[in-house]
């Protein structure tokens, strides 16, 4: 029974692999980290989101491609989703699949182990230099600063390191 | 505490806190999403804008733990109460200046920079304290919005600290705002008539404890940008904790829930 759970809830996981960030159009929501729990119980499944910015708008609609990525599963009859605040969501929830693939999209990835208050280092994900400069901390989503690189001479954006305050 | 082990005095106090702090966000946010297309330049358009969603964000976050605690869905909190049942401080509700956003805004940049300044550095006292609430939600809640106010802190901090220590025009006019903002900003800083029942249960700070916290921050900046302290921050249109506002939150109101108003059982 137990193996025919997990099992189940392996087949759920890969279906959240196909749910991409709405304005990240290469990311998928498990590879941002932003799935804290999946529980399933008799065809009925329950998904715990931990949403990266509070105000973001992309929300409704992650939480909207999520049932409909799960209920096409076979087994599954209904699928709830529920966003939570703990754990915090965090920039090193990010995988390494997902630090590849947001550069891919031109967006640097956030350093890994950041501390909120020093100052961070982000190299361009085009061409890899440091030698970059920080044009504006905030950007077109909630999540993302703009930079521009001096080597390469490309603008790109790097995703805002979130780190728990505690 | 959780939702379960409230006691009903004191699920009425933290049902008022709630109403503060979510609604004095929601009415800033507002404010601040006024300016879109509007700011000095499109950079600051680019960064005010995302600091006004953050914000309506957390003023979101506010209302779904009301939602929880009984008083209805949070659409229906920012969309369909009328302006005596706003618990906001009054300067936060004030027009960004002369105009509206459709016809002549003559808006007041140095206005828009203290308000937000001095209230982002009491939002990061309110925080610093609801962390250790005793409201195991609000705690969680608060440390979520720390992550996204810190840059907003910072933001506006480089902003007030430039401003002060530009040209004699650009001080001329933030000595102007600052002396406005301060006839009002004790509102910000009061917990309102159940600050007493707030403060027993723990959900956050004694509001006289932060108010030390924010006048000694504003005096060691005034005084890094040589201006001088303006003495105790007053509260001269009353108090928004009370449920009393000026016809700006009115008209506030109604631009904002013009959409939401003419179908509330549509989902917009």
């Amino acid at each position: 029974m137990s193996e025919l759970k997990n099992s189940m809830t392996d087949t759920v996981m890969d279906a959240l692999g196909d749910v991409k960030d709405p304005e990240i159009a290469s990311v998928s929501i498990l590879d941002l980290g932003m799935i804290h729990e999946v529980e399933v119980t008799d065809g009925k499944v329950k998904v715990s989101v931990l949403p990266t910015f509070s105000g973001c708008p992309a929300l409704h609609i992650i939480e909207r491609d999520i049932k409909k990525a799960l209920e096409t599963v076979a087994g599954i009859e209904s699928a709830e989703v529920n966003f939570v605040f703990t754990p915090s969501w965090t920039t090193d929830r990010i995988t390494q699949e997902g630090r590849e693939r947001l550069k891919e999209f031109g967006i640097s990835p956030p350093p890994a182990n950041h501390v909120m208050g020093e100052p961070w280092e982000i190299d361009c994900p085009y061409c890899g230099s440091t030698y970059v400069t920080m044009e504006n901390i905030f950007g077109p989503t909630a999540c993302r600063s703009i930079l521009y690189c001096k080597s390469c001479k490309n603008p790109f954006e790097a995703m805002k390191p979130v780190a728990d305050m505690g | 505490m959780t939702q379960e082990t409230l006691k009903p005095q004191e699920k009425a106090a933290l049902i008022e806190l709630l109403y503060q702090m979510g609604d004095d966000d929601f009415i800033l946010s507002f404010r601040g999403s006024e300016w879109l297309g509007l700011a000095p330049h499109i950079e600051e358009d680019v960064a005010f804008s995302s600091i006004s969603q953050d914000m309506m964000g957390h003023a979101n976050l506010y209302y779904r733990l009301l939602e929880g605690l009984g008083e209805g869905e949070a659409d229906r909190i920012a969309h369909l109460r009328t302006p005596d049942q706003f618990r906001n401080a009054i300067i936060l509700e004030e027009v960004n200046g002369p105009g509206t956003y459709l016809k002549e805004p003559e808006y007041d940049w140095a206005f828009a920079v203290v308000r937000n300044y001095f209230y982002a550095v009491h939002k990061q006292i309110r925080l610093d304290s609801l962390r250790h609430s005793s409201y195991e939600p609000l705690a969680e809640a608060a440390r979520k919005i720390m992550t996204e106010q810190y840059y907003h802190l910072m933001h506006w901090e480089v902003w007030f600290k430039q401003l002060m220590t530009s040209t004699e025009e650009a001080i001329g006019r933030m000595n102007a705002a600052i002396e406005k903002v301060w006839k009002d900003f004790g509102g910000v800083l009061t917990l309102g008539p159940s600050y007493a029942d707030i403060v027993k249960a723990n959900f956050i700070d004694d509001e006289a404890v932060m108010k030390k916290r924010w006048t000694n921050k504003m005096e060691a900046v005034l005084k890094e940008v040589g201006a001088a302290y303006p003495g105790e921050p007053r509260m001269e249109r009353g108090n928004g904790r009370n449920g009393v506002h000026t016809d700006d939150l009115k008209q506030a109101l109604s631009t904002l829930s013009e959409v939401y108003a003419t179908n509330p059982a549509t989902g917009w």
